[in-house]
């Protein structure tokens, strides 16, 4: 029993060189491959999570989908909140490669044991809500998620790379509602600048805290999980966005924003990260009401799944019972 | 008969052809992010996209047709109840999911018979448009069909939920077949068929199904319709006053 537990530490030490190697070679680590538990566990933790926030993200889009100010902007949003539910679907496979049900990772986020991101507790009011989250929700999440397309675990890297294509798409749309916004009436552009004011710091926010405080970061990037750091990430967004926000004729919404011709990128004002914690943690604006439409869904649609599986098996018992008749 | 009564009449049908689309694309896309599972809130909302999709054809058409005083977004966005054409059956609300997929069957059922019909028609844009939409509505009927089996033939609670969906709605279907003088004229034109001329095929796309679902075809003594005139149920006021909220609010903004 020693004898044994030492060989097998022994192999697991072993095990981990090598994983670690791989890692550092740039092999993608597979499914059927060794892995830390850690590891396994970060990475259910961060795509289930990336998985939950797609399929968050579709209710306060969906809050305007009935709204929607024409048939073409109604026939885009309904392609994007389609391409979000589709986002979930291969997060969530992705996520299943690691070995934790889909269920189990539902339940977690019903109840309140696993996160999504913080940006969609917060209300969307206007028409031009739906344009600043397609340009800067979408858009944060392109940066994040280009980076990721270099995650070490293949089934993520390779979820990524084909829903950054689609994001890319959403980030124009959504740039282009704003523009008509921002160039039309004045309520629009009062709707437009309402927007921004309201969706910049939380799209901020959605690169996770900086780096000084990051909890899980540094033994992210031994493992490639992570590639950029959370706060070269948001540099990168807020240099990107800050131009288009000037071609729109916007304010942004912080005084202490300014080009730093020594550092090559704008300074920025400080994060309310006290703000990020409550809303994380349950208390933003809409946290409440997200979790009951997503929980009620789930519960309302409960006979609906039975009845699914219901039939699935009694096809399979006729389909057996004829296979056996006709022996 | 003149050709400005025929254009009117042309004008008229087309606008029942696309408002019938939007409605119900309208009405499944309430069901965003709200679906039993992850496939079907993909489902319903690729449907709702197909439906919307296929309503802006009609409506631009119908705009062209009128004479360009208005365009596809004016007559979806600035017409009141009175003047919507579609079947009641389709502005009916969601209810529970068996009653979303029931109404979603017995409509599909009826499109895929009208637009096999209009790939036919004599009129080039009309043929086309129908073309493109009969593969949409070939998977749409496939997809409703093998939800109103799995329901029907599901659990206890699942068959009484679609046979209740079932015996709600099926007096709304009588509507889809009557004709009326513009499907008569219409017909004489070659542009469209006599509505009348598919309900056999329909009793029987819909009977199979239901059959194979352990569903009972309800002998409905009661039909209402209506919408082709414009006599709506109280629903559809609803449904418009938020699909058309903003350019309402605000008439001189541009999306
Ligand atoms: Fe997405
Ligand atoms: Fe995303
Ligand atoms: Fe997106």
């Amino acid at each position: 029993m020693v004898q044994s537990q030492i060989t097998g530490n022994a192999s697991e030490a072993d095990e981990a060189a090598r994983f670690q190697s791989k890692v550092d070679r740039e092999i993608k680590i597979e499914p059927r491959d060794w892995m830390p538990e850690g590891y396994r566990k970060t990475l259910v933790r961060q795509i289930s999570q990336h998985a939950h926030s797609e399929i968050v993200g579709m209710l306060p889009e969906g809050c305007w989908v009935t709204r929607a100010p024409s048939l073409r902007r109604k026939v885009q949003l309904l392609a994007k909140i389609q391409d979000e539910g589709g986002h979930g679907l291969y997060l969530y496979s992705a996520a299943e490669t690691l070995g934790t049900s889909r269920a189990e990772m539902i339940d977690a986020l019903h109840e309140g044991r696993a996160k999504y991101s913080n940006i969609f507790n917060y209300p969307v009011l206007s028409w031009a809500d739906i344009g600043a989250i397609g340009w800067l929700v979408d858009g944060a999440a392109i940066i994040n998620q280009i980076a990721l397309c270099r995650c070490s675990y293949g089934p993520y890297a390779r979820a990524m790379e084909r829903i950054c294509r689609e994001e890319s798409f959403h980030q124009r749309q959504g740039y282009e509602i704003m523009m008509s916004m921002a160039f039309g009436t004045k309520d629009q552009k009062r709707m437009a600048q309402s927007a921004l004011d309201r969706w910049w710091w939380p799209s901020l926010m959605m690169f996770g805290p900086s780096d000084r405080e990051s909890a899980h970061s540094s033994q992210s990037m031994q493992w490639k999980i992570k590639r950029v750091s959370n706060d070269d990430l948001r540099q990168q967004f807020i240099d990107m966005t800050v131009p288009q926000a000037d071609y729109l004729g916007l304010k942004m919404p912080d005084p202490d924003l300014k080009w730093n011709e020594e550092r090559g990128h704008y300074d920025f004002g400080a994060i309310d990260w006290a703000e990020l914690k409550r809303v994380v943690s349950g208390d933003g604006p809409c946290n409440k009401e997200r979790m009951t439409a997503r929980v009620k869904a789930h519960e309302d649609g409960a006979w609906v799944r039975e009845a699914a599986a219901a039939y699935g098996e009694k096809q399979r018992l006729r389909k057996q019972a004829a296979k056996i008749a006709a022996e | 008969m003149t050709v400005e009564a025929q254009r009117e009449a042309l004008f008229e049908y087309l606008l029942r052809l696309g408002d019938n689309a939007l409605i119900l694309g309208h009405r499944l896309s309430e069901w965003c992010g709200k679906g039993p599972v992850l496939e079907e809130d993909i489902a319903l909302s690729n449907i709702a996209l197909d439906l919307v999709g296929q309503s802006t054809l009609w409506l631009e058409f119908a705009a062209t047709v009128e004479g360009g005083a208005r365009d596809a977004d004016a007559l979806a966005f600035k017409r009141d109840v009175l003047d919507w054409r579609n079947f009641l059956l389709v502005e009916q609300p969601n209810g529970d999911f068996a009653h979303t997929i029931v109404r979603q069957f017995l409509f599909d059922c009826f499109h895929v018979e009208l637009l096999q019909a209009l790939s036919k028609s004599a009129n080039q844009e009309i043929a086309g448009i129908a073309s493109k939409a009969l593969k949409e509505a070939l998977y749409h009927r496939r997809h409703s069909g093998q939800w109103v089996i799995r329901l029907g033939d599901g659990t206890e609670e699942s068959h009484a939920r679609a046979q209740a969906a079932l015996d709600a709605l099926w007096g709304y279907t009588r509507e889809l077949f009557e004709g009326d003088a513009i499907d008569e004229m219409m017909m004489q034109a070659g542009i469209a068929p006599d509505p009348g001329d598919f309900e056999e095929n329909w009793k029987q796309a819909v009977g199979a199904v239901l059959a194979e679902a352990t569903l009972t075809v309800p002998d409905a003594n009661w039909s209402i319709g209506g919408g082709k005139k414009g006599i709506h149920s109280e629903h559809l006021g609803f449904l418009l006053a938020e699909m058309q909220f903003l350019p309402r609010a605000y008439p001189d903004a541009q999306w």
